[in-house]
């Protein structure tokens, strides 16, 4: 404010310095104007990003039970980050009841506090995604831990899932003519190698990638620790009818959780995974054997993949399993005999005891 | 294949509409995935590059034997017939100057300057290029004929063929001003011999012929038989934009740009080279995008490393954020920050520096992704640091030269656009800092960082820097002075006090502190205030004046830009609630939402920004239909994009709700994504006419010489030549 009026300055502006001498300095002066938005900015920024980054960053530590990546997993982030994976799928498990079939207790930042600087060039990867185009990754071992499944998926994702958009990774695999002893050899049906001819050989990249992917597992808390409970809980069904079983569908169960390896037509996959259609397991009378694959998983057979224990990783209930069954029994030409929840409660109960025996 | 989910009784009428208007292309859906048919998807994006092409080709093509055609009549005349042709069809003024010259009897050694060039050379090397690049492009579609079905011969030979097809057009460009050229110097020695021969000749019988010519009485018109001579006065300088030429209206005339004083010619230059890059970049950047939309509805498009969607997705989103916006931008500022200042730029080699710095960071950050160079997955923070330092560079140059063009104003004030203009750069400068500092990042750290540089990277740079300019040009083009500077004021602090808290609004319900998630929902509520300001603002300086809509190309992308920003702004707010959370999070409905803030908020009002000032830099005009044709086909490629994608999304989340399959869900989206990719093409293809019509704007046409006007200019200038030596 240095300027008067012998400086050609209007009679109106005049009055207006002389009246308002500090009310719109800050308007006129662009050192004050930028200088205070500046520090309102950063002030905001310090005490809503920085501060608690730094908070968190030093105040949380790992689970006692969680391993840090090392080795092939820990490649085979690196390439989970250089394909941009996270573009599509995200690692976060919400504290909501409709994430529950991606983990089975919401995520904490104890989760996330082994995570460090990759390298002097890259920054840390927590790879929470913002977008499920695909489904959430935080627990994929627990839900999906057969290597064959992973490799083919990899190769080609529509020769386990038809209806999957995921991007082909075909350049993570080489096709040898032979394939020599430590090669790890996947199983892709002829339709999918487009008239090529040899075996296909997962990669080094592949190999790393397959070794991250199975450590997928959502660390277990210690004991006596009661997780963060889910909110927006749904009523349960079962209850709302009253009539136990009929409101479950079979057919939702086995789509989200079987038919990605024993497929649609139920079939499975030669060299991978077992037919369910015709299979004695499923139409026959052994019901104890069956429930315990579908709760505990399944390696007995050398032909095959390992099965998981699905229905455990995914809380299944009585009445799951018995529309699973039934759902196995009434499908594909199958006839096996229906089940009832009661029936499949007692030998689940044992199922457990002998699971836990083991 | 899969069970329909009945999820439509919860939907609105108008999304039980769309689905069953979709519902023949979903059960096309799983054949698609399945069969060999992705390769058709693939063609029609071939065809969007090079139809376009094409067509350019052709017309370039027609020109170029039109322009042969003229030459060669003109050629096969004889001087003589051509000469005694002239001399007849001499106007009285030139009849009057012969006599005139004749009288004065010149006896001077009238030589004529001659230029050579071998300019016959360089067309035959051109037209033989021409020739060699046609018969490649030849033998590569007989190639395809056989093996069109694999992708990646498809992707190869349109690879292949973008670079042809473009030596094709930059061959064709420079034979045809080669030609008109070739034709000029010949016109211009044929006028040397015909001054000479006007000079020399000495014929009584002409001479006595005009001479008679000459004083034969002038019967024309005087043209002021109706008018008088006393000529039309605006003393109060009403009128503006006269124009005597009546067209056809096939499209509605718009009001032409007044013609203002120019710019300096250094800074014109920085200000198109700014816009030539950004526009080469949006056309780029969105071509990967419109690939990326066709390989969710035909994944086995390719299935090359660099090409995988995993990669390229972070090479569209940065090419059209970094190369599209931020330089369009900064070319903007350089125009309305020294204008509203009233003041020279700073410094014109700070500009040329943070262009190149941008576009070296582009360029290297788009090869490092492709190449599976990642910094950490994190959205829009993919550039590793050593190349975002170049960014940083860039915005710091800006930002000082920004600063000190406002420090030596002759305004006393600093007009609002500047406090948003020079806030965003000072502002994103802490933001890049913040969110690549390696001190606070690891673990949750990295997260709640990520959160706030993917939003504020929007919000503090994109929308700030975006608003600022709309305080200049809406009032500019309407001609009017901004409503209130008071709800300027009351936008730019609070603007600066919510959306600098609301990053974490992209992570609500996960492991980040709760209460810095309900700071982010509040403060996502408090964005109300400054949005509302903001457009009553813009709408009330609009009032009364809507009529200039209609009568503007520029106007409307500014229209267009305001009411965007009011409702994706609240969009946004809204989508940072809780229960909107649930349904929407996750899903596609996000990317609906950036692509309406970021195309119908920056890219409508970036694109306004350039028509008003370019025709001022360059005095030449785009094509007003073109215009017209990239305004309304980028506005419906948006709706189209858009809204199915934001209903798919609304199904998809339910599905999630009601704890479906999530395969089943993927099936849902397909028709949606298949609209998306129509929606995307359409936007694609406006890119290339906005390309075009900046092309329009910045280049030079050659005209063709007049031989008469030519000659009698030679002559003035030999004789003031004749004078000034004697």
């Amino acid at each position: 404010m240095e300027k008067t009026t012998d400086s050609g300055i209007s009679i109106a502006d005049n009055y207006l310095i002389k009246n308002y001498p500090q009310k719109m300095n800050i308007f006129n002066d662009h050192k004050k104007l930028y200088t205070i938005a500046g520090l309102l900015f950063l002030s905001l920024t310090y005490v809503t990003v920085i501060m608690p980054a730094f908070h968190n960053q030093n105040n949380n530590a790992p689970l006692p039970g969680s391993v840090a990546l090392s080795g092939d997993a820990l490649a085979g982030k690196s390439v989970y980050v250089a394909e941009g994976c996270v573009g599509c799928h995200s690692q976060q498990v919400r504290n909501i009841e409709m994430d529950k079939v991606f983990g089975s207790r919401p995520g904490m930042p104890a989760d996330y506090a082994n995570l460090k600087r990759m390298n002097i060039w890259q920054n840390t990867a927590t790879v929470m995604g913002t977008e499920r185009t695909g489904p959430d990754l935080t627990n994929v071992a627990e839900r999906q831990s057969s290597k064959d499944w992973h490799l083919m998926h990899l190769f080609n994702p529509r020769s386990v899932m038809p209806q999957s958009i995921m991007p082909s990774y075909e350049w993570l695999f080489e096709i040898k003519d032979s394939a020599s002893k430590n090669d790890m050899v996947v199983n892709v049906p002829a339709t999918f190698l487009n008239g090529r001819k040899g075996k296909v050989v997962a990669k080094r990249a592949a190999i790393e990638l397959l070794a991250y992917l199975l450590t997928l597992k959502q660390t277990p808390l210690p004991d006596g620790t009661k997780p963060m409970e889910f909110l927006y809980k749904t009523t349960p069904k079962a209850v709302v009818a009253g009539a136990a079983g009929a409101t479950v569908n079979g057919q939702t169960l086995y789509t989200a959780n079987c038919q990605s390896c024993h497929q649609p037509s139920g079939e499975g996959m030669k060299g991978a995974f077992p037919p369910l259609k015709g299979s004695p397991i499923v139409n026959g009378d052994n019901l104890e054997l069956y429930v315990d694959i579908i709760m505990n998983g399944y390696d007995a057979r050398a032909e095959y993949g390992v099965m998981a224990a699905v229905g455990t990783n995914m809380n299944f209930t009585e009445n799951d399993v018995a529309a699973l069954i039934n759902y196995e029994r009434t499908s594909w030409g199958n006839a096996g005999k229906k089940v009832t929840p009661e029936e499949i409660k007692k030998i689940m109960d044992f199922v457990k005891i002998k699971a836990s025996g083991k | 294949m899969y069970p329909r989910h009945r999820f439509t009784k919860r939907l609105l009428i108008a999304a039980l509409l769309m689905l069953s208007i979709l519902k023949v292309s979903a059960q096309a859906a799983d054949n698609i995935i399945k069969t060999d048919s992705n390769s058709f998807f693939l063609w029609i994006f071939a065809a969007l590059i090079i139809i376009p092409m094409l067509l350019i080709i052709g017309k370039l093509y027609v020109d170029f034997k039109q322009q042969l055609k003229v030459n060669n009549e003109w050629k096969k005349e004889g001087t003589n017939t051509k000469f005694s042709q002239y001399l007849k069809n001499f106007d009285r003024a030139q009849v009057h100057a012969f006599v005139s010259l004749k009288k004065k009897k010149c006896n001077g050694n009238c030589k004529a300057n001659s230029g050579c060039s071998n300019d016959k050379k360089s067309t035959i090397i051109l037209a033989l290029l021409l020739f060699f690049g046609q018969n490649i492009f030849a033998q590569g579609t007989k190639e395809n004929k056989a093996l069109s079905s694999q992708p990646g011969i498809i992707i190869t030979i349109v690879l292949m063929l973008i670079p042809i097809l473009l030596a094709v057009i930059f061959a064709l460009a420079k034979a045809n001003n080669a030609i008109k050229n070739y034709a000029n110097t010949k016109k211009s020695k044929e006028a040397d011999s015909f001054a000479e021969y006007l000079q020399n000749v000495d014929d009584t019988a002409l001479q006595q012929e005009f001479i008679e010519k000459d004083n034969l009485p002038v019967y024309n018109l005087t043209h002021n038989e109706l008018s008088g001579t006393e000529k039309p006065e605006d003393s109060k300088g009403l009128l503006s934009n006269i124009s005597d030429k009546h067209e056809t209206h096939f499209t509605a005339a718009k009001r032409r740009a007044t013609i203002r004083p120019t710019l300096d010619a250094d800074i014109t230059k920085l200000i198109l080279w700014y816009f030539g890059c950004a526009a080469f970049w949006l056309v780029l950047g969105t071509g990967i995008g419109e690939y990326l939309g066709i390989k969710f509805v035909a994944p086995d498009t390719d299935h090359i490393s660099w090409l995988s969607f995993g990669r390229l997705r972070p090479v569209h989103t940065n090419i059209v954020f970094w190369g599209w916006a931020s330089l369009a931008m900064i070319g903007l500022g350089y125009y309305v920050v020294p204008t509203v200042s009233n003041a020279k730029i700073y410094s014109i080699k700070f500009g040329w520096v943070a262009l190149a710095c941008t576009n070296i960071m582009v360029i290297a950050g788009s090869l490092a992704l492709m190449n599976g160079i990642n910094n950490g997955g994190g959205e829009f923070r993919e550039y590793i640091w050593p190349i975002m330092a170049f960014f940083a560079v860039a915005l710091i140059l800006t930002f000082i030269n920004f600063f000190l063009t406002v420090a030596k104003r002759t305004t006393k004030e600093i007009y609002i656009s500047n406090w948003f203009i020079l806030s965003a750069l000072l502002f994103t400068i802490i933001v890049a800092l913040t969110a690549y500092l390696p001190f606070w990042q690891d673990g949750i750290g990295e997260t709640i960082v990520q959160g706030y540089f993917m939003h504020s990277g929007v919000g503090m740079w994109f929308t700030l820097y975006v608003v600022g300019l709309l305080y200049y040009f809406i009032p500019q083009q309407i001609n009017k002075p901004i409503y209130a500077y008071s709800l300027g004021i009351l936008a730019f602090w609070t603007q600066i006090i919510f959306y600098t808290v609301i990053g974490t609004h992209h992570f609500v319900f996960s492991a980040i502190p709760w209460w810095l998630q309900t700071v982010a929902i509040i403060g996502s509520a408090g964005m109300i205030i400054p949005v509302v300001a903001a457009t009553i603002n813009f709408t009330m300086t609009f009032k009364g004046h809507w009529n200039k809509i209609t009568n503007s190309y520029t106007l409307p992308f500014f229209f267009v830009a305001v009411i965007y920003y009011f409702l994706v702004s609240m969009q946004g707010t809204v989508e940072a609630f809780k229960f909107t959370n649930l349904l929407w999070h996750f899903t596609d409905f996000t990317v609906a939402h950036a692509h309406a803030g970021f195309y119908g908020i920056i890219t409508f009002a970036l694109w306004g920004g350039i028509y008003a000032i370019v025709p001022r830099l360059t005095g030449k005009e785009p094509p007003q239909h073109l215009v017209g044709a990239h305004f309304w086909i980028a506005f419906i490629g948006l709706i189209f994009y858009v809204v199915p994608l934001s209903i798919g999304a609304t199904l998809r989340g339910l599905m999630w709700m009601d704890s479906k399959p999530f395969i089943d869900s993927v099936v849902v989206m397909f028709q949606y994504w298949v609209w998306r990719a129509i929606g995307g093409s359409l936007m694609f293809i406006s890119h290339v006419i906005f390309a075009y019509n900046f092309y329009k704007m910045v280049t030079k046409e050659i005209e063709p010489i007049d031989v008469k006007n030519e000659a009698w200019k030679k002559l003035q200038t030999q004789e003031s030549a004749l004078q000034t030596t004697i």
